[in-house]
């Protein structure tokens, strides 16, 4: 069995020689590494990012949410008449439906400070989308003034509050009755606490509507396109978790900037790699070039020649990307460790990306030099 | 006889302004031959040379190599005609600076799809046979000149071809050097079911040669004689 896995002579040959010159195979290597470093760096600051912004998304968890046509990110709320949450209860293929409050407010700390702080309202009777509580009892949510604060990385600019802090919100008094974990922190550094819908109405200031987002749990998979139709009748949209995270996603993408810049960083990357390891292979084949032109003078065929070339950059290819994913992610996981809100995940869509742009790299690479390697002919070596 | 050569035209350029290299070259090679061909620099020994080792096709003219018609034959066939019957010493002997000596030697059988172990084996041998025991794992820069030749001779007879090709070989060896390697090709390469080809202007080796042929001017002048006083490094 093992025998299968051993090189053939060409490639062991071809593997010696790009081996055996240790700087340009060094030189090869931590040029892609670094380009895949830099890559991996870029998205996976982006995912993070992109995670980060959809944090409501991810910890509420609802099926199908509905919302205002206008609505183009996560954090982009246009209040929903009460009616509205009514028609989607009413709907068929919906299980139940509960709105959903999601805004901010001003916390003045016993210290004196002021905090903004993001406060979700969960609907009274169900409360669904509540966080995960770790400290105290979920019910004590239905106590006088009560809120819950989530323990994340902003959880110390409330001055880590514990069971019974008490705080000023907006005017009003406001008491920690549990402490809660959410799956994901949110982006913009703001502290997080749960009350009941009606209490984060009374509370902060709010228009005449007060619905952010309806949740629609439907009563099984098939359901979600029907509701979806039937939400689309009243001109206004159910999107799934996917869908507006994604929605999210190509708004931070396409609308802020922040795709561009990330791309023109991740371009720059490439554009390293491919420099670095083009031109590096491309002197290795250029000082072999009467080499293998004695090759094809001994008799060598092309394709001996382009699968000895190829192997070559491949083999640089996947070592420089093994190494850079390993370096990318020992940078982010040690990143974590210090930064707790360093915002910074690898995806697989991260791996695949910079992957593929390993393999342009290797393309382009193979074929500087393939192109070199075929045009000279075996006459040109006689001739010197 | 193992090559034939039957009026041979190679030109250079383009069909209204044509240089010509080879003109009307006709000469055969037999077994157990070391034929020299010899003549001045541009006389076209060297466009000859590749003619007759199936490297550069000519405009005009037969190549017959051990039976076969050599420029009939396809590329992929004539690509593997050379691999497997035709050994080349290059003047630049063209080594793989980070390869060892062993790994050089080795490469015209790795073409041939040899298995590894098999090619080691056998370009230990070969290199036996051109006195580089015991040099197998050097990198040819830590060889002399005398031993890279040597090195180049042996990849040249490990796929025991039946025609070896010589270009300038003591070209960039000295006098002395030049002189034992292509003595010990004679004795020790040279067999009678085997031929060697080798161009030269060195005339101090000549002495070694079976036959020589002399070239001016892309022509076969004829054939001399090895104690030929009036030759010259010239020629």
């Amino acid at each position: 069995m093992l025998r299968k896995f051993e090189l053939n002579s060409l490639l062991k040959i071809a593997l010696k020689l790009l081996v055996n010159d240790k700087g340009k195979f060094f030189t090869l290597i931590i040029g892609i590494m670094f380009a895949v470093f830099l890559i991996m760096q870029m998205t996976s600051t982006f995912s993070g990012i992109m995670q980060r912004t959809a944090a409501d998304i991810f910890n509420v968890g609802a099926k199908i949410w509905v919302m205002d046509p206008s609505v183009t990110s996560a954090r982009d709320m246009v209040p929903l008449p009460n009616y509205i949450l009514n028609a989607v209860r009413s709907m068929s293929g919906v299980k139940f439906a509960v709105p959903i409050y999601n805004g901010s407010g001003i916390v003045k700390l016993k210290s004196g400070k002021y905090q903004a702080a993001e406060v979700i309202g969960l609907d009274d009777a169900t409360l669904f989308g509540r966080p995960n509580v770790i400290k105290g009892n979920i019910n004590a949510i239905y106590n006088n003034d009560a809120f819950i604060v989530v323990k994340n990385a902003d959880y110390e600019k409330l001055d880590s509050p514990a069971i019974g802090t008490t705080f000023e919100i907006n005017d009003h008094r406001g008491v920690i009755v549990a402490i809660a974990k959410t799956a994901m922190s949110g982006l913009f550094g703001m502290p997080t606490l749960y009350t009941t819908y009606t209490r984060a109405t009374k509370m902060l200031p709010t228009t005449r509507f007060t619905i952010s987002y309806i949740l629609a749990i439907p009563k099984d998979e098939a359901a979600i396109a029907s509701i979806k139709k039937q939400v689309q009748k009243l001109n206004y949209v159910a999107l799934t978790e996917q869908e507006f995270v994604n929605m999210n996603t190509k708004y931070y993408l396409l609308k802020t900037g922040m795709g561009t810049n990330i791309l023109i960083m991740t371009l720059i990357s490439f554009i390293v790699g491919l420099s670095v390891a083009g031109q590096t292979f491309y002197t290795f084949v250029l000082e072999n070039l009467d080499k293998f032109g004695a090759l094809k003078a001994i008799g060598a065929k092309r394709s001996d020649l382009i699968k000895m070339i190829m192997f070559q950059s491949a083999v640089v290819g996947f070592l420089g990307y093994g190494f850079g994913v390993l370096l990318s992610s020992i940078m982010i996981a040690m990143a974590k460790l210090r930064l707790a809100n360093y915002a910074s995940v690898v995806t697989a869509g991260n791996l695949s990306f910079s992957f593929f742009m390993v393999l342009l790299i290797i393309a382009f690479s193979s074929y500087i030099g393939i192109r070199k390697v075929l045009k000279i002919e075996p006459f040109d070596i006689f001739r010197g | 006889m193992i090559l034939q050569a039957k009026n041979l035209v190679k030109w250079f350029g383009t069909e209204n302004n044509k240089t010509y290299a080879v003109r009307d070259v006709s000469f055969e090679v037999n077994y157990g031959e070391m034929l020299y061909i010899i003549g001045p620099s541009g006389s076209g020994k060297t466009t000859l040379l590749s003619i007759i080792s199936g490297i550069l096709r000519p405009n005009a003219g037969v190549v017959i190599t051990k039976g076969k018609e050599l420029w009939q034959l396809s590329d992929a066939t004539l690509t593997n005609f050379r691999l497997y019957s035709i050994g080349f010493v290059f003047q630049d002997f063209h080594l793989f600076p980070k390869l060892t000596a062993q790994e050089n030697v080795a490469i015209p059988l790795i073409l041939q799809r040899k298995e590894w172990d098999e090619c080691m084996q056998r370009a230990q041998k070969s290199l036996a046979i051109v006195g580089l025991k015991g040099k197998e794992d050097l990198q040819p820069y830590k060889l002399s000149i005398g031993e890279q030749q040597r090195v180049a001779i042996a990849r040249a007879i490990i796929a025991e071809p039946d025609l070896l090709i010589f270009d300038e070989p003591t070209a960039s060896l000295d006098g002395t050097t030049g002189k034992k390697i292509i003595s010990f090709v004679r004795e020790n390469i040279l067999n009678d079911k085997r031929a060697i080809v080798l161009v030269t202007h060195d005339n101090r080796i000549y002495n070694d040669a079976t036959r020589i042929l002399k070239m001016e001017d892309g022509k076969m002048t004829g054939e001399i004689s090895k104690d030929t006083e009036n030759i010259t490094d010239e020629n």
